[in-house]
C-alpha cells in the first residue's frame, strides 16, 4: 500500500518538466516545426540536437511564448506559455544565440537591470549579479562595459543573466557559437556543474554533436521540423539503426553519434 | 488602516530596500538611457539656445509690444511668448518648430535598438509582459519631454517676471499652464510616430528619416500643395457670401490635417485671448462685437476641436505601433 503522499511524491519526482504535444508551426507554407512531441524530465540535461535551420529555435521561441504555435500545446513547468507567459519566464532562463546586453551599461548594471524586472530590490539584485559575476568567473571585468567584451565573456555574462532568477529550466539556444574550443569546455562544465548543483532542468540546443555527447543525458535528433529519435547515444543508434540492416560489420555496438549525424544530416535519406 | 492598504501596495526585500514593480524599472532605465544621451544633450542645448534667443528678442521689444488700447492689455505677460521683431521667431514658433525634431529624437530607435542589440530577446524572457516594453519606452520619453517643457516653460516665466517686474495674474497664469500641457500634447504626437516608425523599420536610420520626411512634407510641402489646391478653386470676390465662407472653410479643414496647424491654432488662442474665432467671420457677426478678452473657459473650448484631433492623431499612432510590435515575432537578433 502506498499512502497518498508518498504517490504525490513519485508523481513529483517523475514529472515532466516540458511537455510539448503535437506541437506545430507554420510561415506560410513551410512547416518549421511538425507535430512535435516531446517530454523533458525534471533535473535532466537534454540536448536537442540538428542541422540549422531544423526548427530548433522556433521550437524554444514556442516554449517561451515568444511565438504562438499553430497547434498542439506546450507545458513548461506545469504553465502554457500562450496563456500563462509570464508564469513560465519567472522560472525559465533562456540564453538566445547571440546574447544582447546594453553595451553603453556596465556588466554588472546589465545584471542588476535584470534582476530588478526578476523583482529583486536594489541591494538584493547588487548581491545576487556579484555572486553570480564570481560564479561566472568575471570577477574583474564586472565594472567594464559590455561593449567591451568579447564574445565568451558575453556568452558567461549571458549565463549569469538567465541564472539570477535561480530558474528551474535553463534553455540554451547554441550557446557555444563563436567561442574558442577551451572557452567551450570551459563554458560547458559550468553547465553541466550548475546543473547537477541545482538541479536545474537543462535543455541545450546546438548543431555540434560533440559538445552534445559530452554533456547530456538524453538526446533528441531533430530534422526538418521532426523529432527523428530520443534517447541516450546507445538507444540513439539502435533506434536509429534497426529494421534495415546493421552496417557492415553487424555486430557493432559502440554507435557514435558521428555515424548518427552523417546518416540522417548530410546523408540522403529523407525519413518520411 | 492607512498602512495596510500601502503595505499591500509597496513591497520589501528582506533587506529591507523596496522593491520596484518591473515596469517602472524599465522606465526608470530608460530615462536614464535619454537623460545620459548625447543626443537629448544636444537637444536640450538646441532648444535652451533658442528659448533664450527668442526670450531676448521679446524683452527688448516688449516696451514697442505694449500698446495703450490693446484689448490684451491687461495680459501682456503672455507675449513675453508671442512678440518679435522680425528677426527670430517667437517662443511658441519654435515650440512647434523644435518640438517635432524632440518628438522624433526620442523615439526613433525604440524599438528597432532593442531588436538590433539583441536584447530584445533577452528583455522579453524576463517574467514581463510584452507591452511593457513599448508602454514604459512611451511613458519614459513623456516623461522626460513633460519635464523638459515644464523646466523651460517655468524659466521663460521666471527670467520675464525678473525683467519685466509684474507678476502675471491667474488667468495668465493658467493659460501658460495650458500652453505647456498643449506643447507636451505636440511633441508626444510625433513622439508616437517615430515610435510607429520605429516598429515598422528594422533600421533606426531609415525610420529617423521617415519621421523627419513626415515632419518636412507637414511643414514645408504640404501648406504649398493646399495654396495649389485652393489657388485653383477660388471663387472670385463677386462670389456670394455662402461660396466665400463655404471655401474658406474648406481651406482650413485642409490645412487642419497638419499637426502644426492644430497646434498653432491652439496656441494662438491659448496666448491671445483676444482670438474668438480660428474661421472665417461674417461682418454680421462682427458688428456689434466689443473687442475684449475672452475668459480663460471660452478660450479652451474654442481649441478643444484642434487639441481633440491632436490626442487622436497620438493615440492612433500608439495604437498602430502597439498592435504591430504585439503580433511581432521575437527571434533572437
Amino acid at each position: 500500500m502506498v499512502s497518498v503522499p508518498e504517490i504525490w511524491e513519485e508523481v513529483a519526482v517523475t514529472e515532466n518538466i516540458i511537455e510539448l504535444k503535437g506541437l506545430t508551426r507554420r510561415y506560410g507554407s513551410f512547416t518549421a516545426v511538425d507535430s512535435l512531441d516531446l517530454a523533458i524530465e525534471k533535473g535532466e540535461i537534454f540536448g536537442l540536437l540538428g542541422p540549422n535551420g531544423a526548427g530548433k529555435s522556433t521550437t524554444i521561441l514556442m516554449m517561451l511564448g515568444l511565438t504562438e504555435p499553430d497547434g498542439g500545446t506546450v507545458r513548461v513547468c506545469g504553465f502554457d506559455p500562450v496563456s500563462d507567459p509570464v508564469e513560465v519566464k519567472r522560472r525559465v532562463g533562456y540564453l538566445p544565440e547571440e546574447v544582447g546586453f546594453y553595451d553603453d551599461l556596465t556588466g554588472m548594471e546589465n545584471l542588476t537591470y535584470t534582476a530588478r524586472l526578476n523583482g529583486f530590490s536594489a541591494n538584493d539584485a547588487r548581491a545576487k549579479a556579484e555572486e553570480l559575476i564570481q560564479r561566472v568567473g568575471l570577477t574583474g571585468e564586472a565594472g567594464k562595459k559590455t561593449g567591451k567584451y568579447s564574445r565568451g565573456m558575453r556568452q558567461r555574462l549571458g549565463l549569469a543573466d538567465v541564472l539570477i532568477k535561480d530558474p528551474e529550466v535553463i534553455i540554451l539556444d547554441e550557446p557555444t557559437l563563436g567561442i574558442d574550443p577551451a572557452g567551450v569546455r570551459e563554458f560547458l562544465e559550468l553547465i553541466v556543474g550548475l546543473s547537477r548543483e541545482q538541479k536545474i532542468t537543462v535543455l541545450f540546443s546546438s548543431h555540434h554533436l560533440h559538445q552534445v555527447q559530452q554533456v547530456c543525458d538524453r538526446v533528441g535528433i531533430f530534422v526538418k521540423g521532426k523529432l527523428l529519435a530520443v534517447g541516450d547515444v546507445q538507444s540513439l543508434a539502435a533506434q536509429l539503426f534497426s529494421g534495415e540492416g546493421r552496417p557492415a560489420g553487424s555486430e557493432r555496438k559502440d554507435y557514435s553519434l558521428d555515424d548518427i549525424y552523417f546518416r540522417y544530416f548530410e546523408g540522403g535519406v529523407d525519413h518520411e | 488602516m492607512s498602512n495596510s492598504v500601502l503595505s499591500k501596495k509597496i513591497k520589501f526585500s528582506r533587506t529591507g530596500d523596496r522593491i520596484r514593480h518591473p515596469f517602472r524599472v524599465i522606465v526608470e532605465k530608460e530615462m536614464a538611457d535619454h537623460i545620459r544621451s548625447w543626443r537629448f544633450i544636444i537637444l536640450i542645448a538646441i532648444i535652451a539656445l533658442t528659448s533664450l534667443g527668442s526670450l531676448y528678442t521679446a524683452l527688448t521689444n516688449f516696451s514697442q509690444a505694449v500698446k495703450p488700447n490693446d484689448p490684451e492689455g491687461t495680459f501682456f505677460f503672455l507675449k513675453l511668448f508671442t512678440i518679435t521683431d522680425g528677426t527670430m521667431p517667437s517662443f511658441t514658433v519654435f515650440i512647434s518648430f523644435l518640438g517635432p525634431l524632440l518628438g522624433i529624437a526620442l523615439g526613433f530607435d525604440a524599438i528597432n535598438s532593442e531588436h538590433n542589440r539583441g536584447t530584445m530577446g533577452r528583455m522579453l524572457s524576463q517574467p514581463i509582459h510584452r507591452d511593457y516594453i513599448i508602454n514604459a519606452k512611451f511613458t519614459a520619453a513623456l516623461a522626460v519631454i513633460s519635464v523638459m517643457l515644464i523646466a523651460l516653460g517655468l524659466l521663460v516665466m521666471g527670467a520675464g517676471l525678473i525683467f519685466i517686474g509684474i507678476p502675471p495674474t491667474a488667468g495668465e497664469f493658467m493659460r501658460m499652464v495650458f500652453f505647456i500641457l498643449l506643447s507636451i500634447l505636440y511633441v508626444a504626437f510625433w513622439l508616437n510616430l517615430s515610435i510607429l516608425f520605429s516598429v515598422v523599420f528594422r533600421q533606426p536610420a531609415t525610420a529617423a528619416l521617415s519621421a523627419i520626411a513626415v515632419w518636412l512634407f507637414f511643414s514645408v510641402f504640404y501648406p504649398l500643395i493646399v495654396n495649389l489646391i485652393t489657388k485653383s478653386l477660388a471663387p472670385s470676390e463677386m462670389a456670394a457670401p455662402q461660396t466665400i465662407i463655404a471655401f474658406e472653410q474648406f481651406r482650413l479643414a485642409l490645412l487642419r490635417v497638419m499637426p502644426n496647424q492644430l497646434f498653432s491654432e491652439a496656441t494662438t488662442t491659448l496666448l491671445m485671448p483676444s482670438v474668438r474665432s480660428l474661421g472665417p467671420l461674417t461682418m454680421e457677426q462682427m458688428i456689434g462685437a466689443l473687442p475684449g478678452p475672452l475668459p480663460l473657459g471660452q478660450s479652451l473650448l474654442m481649441v478643444w476641436p484642434q487639441v481633440t484631433g491632436l490626442a487622436a492623431g497620438t493615440i492612433i499612432s500608439f495604437v498602430i505601433s502597439y498592435v504591430l510590435f504585439m503580433r511581432r515575432e521575437i527571434r533572437s537578433r
